[in-house]
């Protein structure tokens, strides 16, 4: 089929063309505080590309997704934090050896659950498991039930809610509403120093490229087709042979992923984590950026999450007051005038202008092409 | 009561109520394999509602249903779609969205895992697969079409196609010719008998010139059982379905 | 005896938390109400239903301002007042509200939820630009302030008895229109089919600008009832959304009885665990046993075997 290779070439195309906008130009043109605040927006491109997937794609919308974020970056902040509390870092404590805030909230031994993140293996492989076997158990509780829409929103929700309150309770095991701060090294390499954090950016830049080609992969194989088949038909896809509950799961399971590591990359490039990235309100946050670079466009949801956080950025320094009208706006704009985001503004108006202009190259393809990408994406 | 196990399909005593109303009741009936099978009956009667029961829409309160010797009744859906029972539901139910290839193609039965979906490549067993198909249910020069320009009929095709596409040993078909032409049907009619080699399809129907063309047998089903079984025209002058159609 | 009380003292200390749960379960019921109205009856996720719950609440804290300023001599009864004010200034906004944007959006329930709560969002900044960024506490007339003595040492807050009333009035009233009056049946017969009650006379959009117009204004009455046992901020609502959420599913969005029924599960138990655990363990423990059983049994606990 000449229509989808040629579309697979462009998609491909479209992401190099990213890449060398968060590698290349942005380094260049930005100071390091300013390359740093980028590379923390990034991070929440990769909620975004899951929720493509879970969302835009399956139609299964989690208002949880601040648990995935919030559990990868605590992960990596366990594993730091160790590091970081080594008995002779902490011999003033009356327990050293243990975190700060354990000593000042009178624990006197590591809890069990702390003790495997000593490993920097193992504290890598928790950072995307961790989130995805949460999923798992909530995704084939829920969906093996065939639960799904709002009542699934709501419940991720809750859990969300529940899990900040949790964190927030119990500081002696969670740093409280502080969070786990003060990381300092990684197997003894400063994360704070300017040149570290210039190598952190182009990690997560790279891991952020990495994924979408994932996700691109994802969606353009037959499990892609079914997911999206699902969210029409889920009745027919059913009695076509296959395990509805089990593709879900899948796709909440990858999104989920990809959060946790979007989260342990923020700690690392923020140099801490906290309760405020877990609960209703940044985990509703993140399904905004989505939308509004567009639900069903991978790069459109990146692109989402990158302008959004640069406009919150911006009005929360200049005007602060301004930041809920201009962010209720957007929620109720994005539903209401352009329900496929900044990819769908793209898709309607601009590139079929850019076509014109390069109609000679493009000849070749298909005249039903992009018709046809339009509807099906 | 054991299912004789020369039956393709043995219901027995199946029963399901919801909220107090009983709509099967204690029904029973047996389809051969090569046997075109009609359901019919008055609205309410509980067609769709033994459909649902058979794939596993719907659970049974009591009964069983027995597949080539396997109880169904347990199974989730896909697992009895794999076990050779294909559904077509009453309006067409297909991805208007994807292309006519796509859609068959998507019914094609490998890579039905999770996995097996991400690993799954268009070879030449799948276009040879889904052109077949095609060619039986007069969509061969529509492949590349999306689905949604289908007309009504064609929608209808197609979707008895994605059943074909399983290779299913029982169909069953929801009102297939609702909203087709008199020679839309005929073709369908004839579609039936063609695929009816090593298989069974299980029929409901409203539309009586339809029934005849097609039918082998014919299960009348009033209130939720059956009240009267044979050829059409053995049913048709069975006193207890005049008074059914015609009664009150 | 447990923990050192004694015998009188541990019944004494049951009693008054008992009647503390019945209070807070008076305001889930009140809180749940217009949800289960909203949600239930017309299938719409509204996330601003908390924000409209403290607009009622603003609306109270107005109407004491002006009774205290103005009307002295009548501040006994001012709060009468408010809550009828609550109501209407809560339903109208709902009704506007559903004009401008939820009627465009019946088809598109998670849209619907994303819509409302960037809403919520804009509600809670207003007023926070109108009232402050901080707590307001409304001012009860003295009469509401005291308590009966049952004994000497049980006391049951006049306050409290006073939310009960306003609760048992609204449920009466809301199971009569949706349950009993000609307006129910509308309601369902537009949720059901929207074209075949259009073909029968019903005006769809009518109906439904009403129902959430009310469910609206339920929330105000709730807030205005609310203002007797806690403060007001512009970011209160969010607080108890999820929670009365919870509420309305997990009784089965569709049963008034339901709602009531898990409203009284959930702040009973809430109240109890409080008594044992840390107000936020407590908080955590019952949410997780909410969610628990919506995993188990996510059609609710009182709905019935539907046909599909």
């Amino acid at each position: 089929m000449t229509t989808s290779t040629y579309l697979a070439r462009k998609d491909v195309l479209l992401i190099l063309l990213f890449a060398a906008l968060i590698m290349a130009l942005l380094p260049l043109a930005l100071d390091p505080f300013r390359l740093n605040l980028v590379g923390k927006y990034l991070t929440y491109g990769f909620v975004a590309i899951g929720l493509v997937i879970c969302w835009g794609d399956a139609g299964i919308l989690s208002l949880g997704q601040g648990i995935f974020f919030g559990l990868g970056g605590y992960c990596m902040a366990m594993f730091l934090k160790l590091e970081a509390s080594s008995v002779g870092a902490t011999k003033i404590q009356s327990t050293p050896g243990i975190p700060d805030f354990m000593d000042w909230n009178q624990i006197t031994a590591l809890p069990w659950f702390w003790r495997p993140f000593h490993s920097l293996t193992f504290a890598l492989v928790a950072v995307p498991m961790v989130p995805a076997l949460l999923a798992f158990v909530i995704g084939v509780a829920m969906f093996k039930r065939r639960v799904g829409g709002t009542y699934f929103a709501i419940i991720t929700q809750a859990i969300a809610a529940i899990l900040t309150i949790l964190i927030i309770g119990q500081q002696g095991y969670t740093g409280g509403v502080n969070g786990i701060t003060d990381l300092r090294t990684m197997k003894g390499w400063d994360i704070r120093s300017d040149h570290a954090k210039l190598v952190l950016y182009f990690a997560n830049a790279i891991l952020l490229v990495a994924s979408l080609l994932i996700a691109q992969f994802v969606r353009r194989s037959k499990l892609g087709r079914i997911l999206v088949a699902m969210r029409e038909r889920e009745d027919r896809v059913r009695f076509s042979g296959y395990d509805v509950a089990a593709f879900k799961i899948f796709a909440f399971c990858f999104a989920a992923a990809l959060a946790g590591i979007g989260g342990a990359m923020f700690t690392l490039q923020v140099g801490f984590m906290s309760p405020s990235f877990v609960g209703i309100v940044p985990s509703i946050e993140m399904v905004i950026f989505c939308a509004v670079g567009g639900r069903t466009s991978l790069l459109g949801a990146v692109y989402g999450a990158l302008a959004v956080n640069w406009a919150k950025t911006t009005f929360s320094e200049d005007l602060p007051q301004l930041w809920l009208f201009a962010m209720g706006t957007l929620f109720i704009a994005v539903v209401v005038v352009f329900p496929n985001g900044l990819a769908g503004l793209y898709r309607d108006h601009i590139a079929p202008r850019l076509g014109r202009f390069l109609r000679p190259q493009l000849r070749l393809a298909p005249t039903g092409d992009g018709r046809k990408q339009g509807a099906t994406r | 009561m054991t299912a004789e196990t020369n039956f393709l399909l043995a219901v027995e005593g199946l029963s399901v109520s919801f909220d107090g109303f009983k709509a099967v009741d204690d029904l029973s009936f047996y389809v051969d394999q090569n046997e075109i099978r009609v359901i019919i009956g008055p609205n309410g009667a509980g067609k769709t509602t033994v459909l649902d029961l058979i794939c596993g829409r719907t659970r049974a309160s009591a009964g069983s249903v027995t597949f080539r010797g396997h109880e169904l009744t347990r199974l989730p859906e896909h697992e009895i779609v794999r076990a050779g029972v294909g559904r077509k539901f009453q309006t067409p139910s297909i991805y208007e969205d994807l292309s006519v290839f796509e859609n068959l193609e998507i019914s094609f039965p490998r890579g039905r895992s999770v996995f097996g979906a991400l690993a799954f490549r268009r070879d030449y067993l799948v276009r040879e697969r889904v052109q077949d198909v095609a060619g039986m249910v007069f969509l061969d020069g529509m492949l590349g079409e999306r689905a949604e320009n289908l007309s009504h009929g064609q929608k209808q095709w197609l979707e008895i196609g994605m059943l074909l596409v399983q290779n299913p040993l029982l169909l069953m078909l929801d009102e297939p010719v609702a909203g087709m032409s008199v020679s839309e049907r005929k073709k369908t009619a004839e579609l039936l008998h063609r695929i009816i080699r090593d298989r069974a399809v299980l029929v409901i129907e409203h539309d009586m010139g339809f029934v005849a063309d097609i039918a082998h047998r014919v299960t009348v089903l009033h209130q939720g059982k059956v009240i009267s079984e044979g050829s059409l025209a053995h049913v048709k002058a069975d006193p207890k379905v005049v008074e059914v159609y015609l009664g009150h | 005896m447990l923990m050192g009380y004694s015998l009188a003292d541990l019944g004494a200390i049951f009693a008054m938390q008992g009647f503390a749960g019945l209070v807070l379960f008076s305001v889930f019921v009140l809180m749940a109400l217009g949800l289960a109205v909203i949600f239930g009856q017309m299938g719409v996720i509204n996330m601003a239903h908390g924000e409209f719950m403290i607009l009622g609440a603003y609306v109270t804290f107005l109407i004491s301002k002006l009774f205290a300023a103005f009307l002295p001599g009548a501040f006994a009864i001012y709060f009468f007042l408010a809550i009828v004010l609550a109501f209407i200034v809560a339903g109208a906004l709902g009704m506007a509200i559903e004009w401008l944007l939820i009627r465009h959006l019946y088809r598109r329930p998670l849209d619907t939820l994303l819509a409302t709560w960037g809403l919520s969002l804009i509600l809670q900044q207003v007023y926070r630009s109108i009232f402050g960024a901080r707590e307001v506490g409304v001012e009860l007339p003295n009469w509401m302030m005291g308590s009966l003595h049952m004994t000497e040492s049980i006391e049951i807050p006049i306050n409290g008895l006073i939310v009960m009333a306003i609760t048992t009035l609204i449920t009466a009233a809301v199971y009569y229109l949706i349950f009993r009056a000609p307006w129910g049946r509308q309601v369902r017969a537009v949720m059901q089919n929207r074209a075949m009650a259009g073909a029968v006379g019903i005006d769809a959009g009518r109906v439904d600008r009403l129902t959430f117009a009310l469910g609206c204004g339920i929330a105000g009455v709730a807030g205005s009832a609310f203002t007797m046992i806690g403060s007001t901020s512009p970011t209160a609502g969010q607080l108890y959304i999820v929670d009365t959420f919870l509420v309305v599913v997990f009784g089965g969005a569709q049963s008034l009885i339901g709602t009531i029924a898990s409203a009284f599960t959930i702040s009973q138990a809430r109240s109890t665990m409080e008594f044992f655990l840390s107000g936020s363990m407590a908080q955590v423990v019952v949410l997780l046993l909410v969610v628990g059983i919506l995993m188990l049994r996510p059609q609710g606990l009182f709905v019935l075997k539907l046909r599909r």
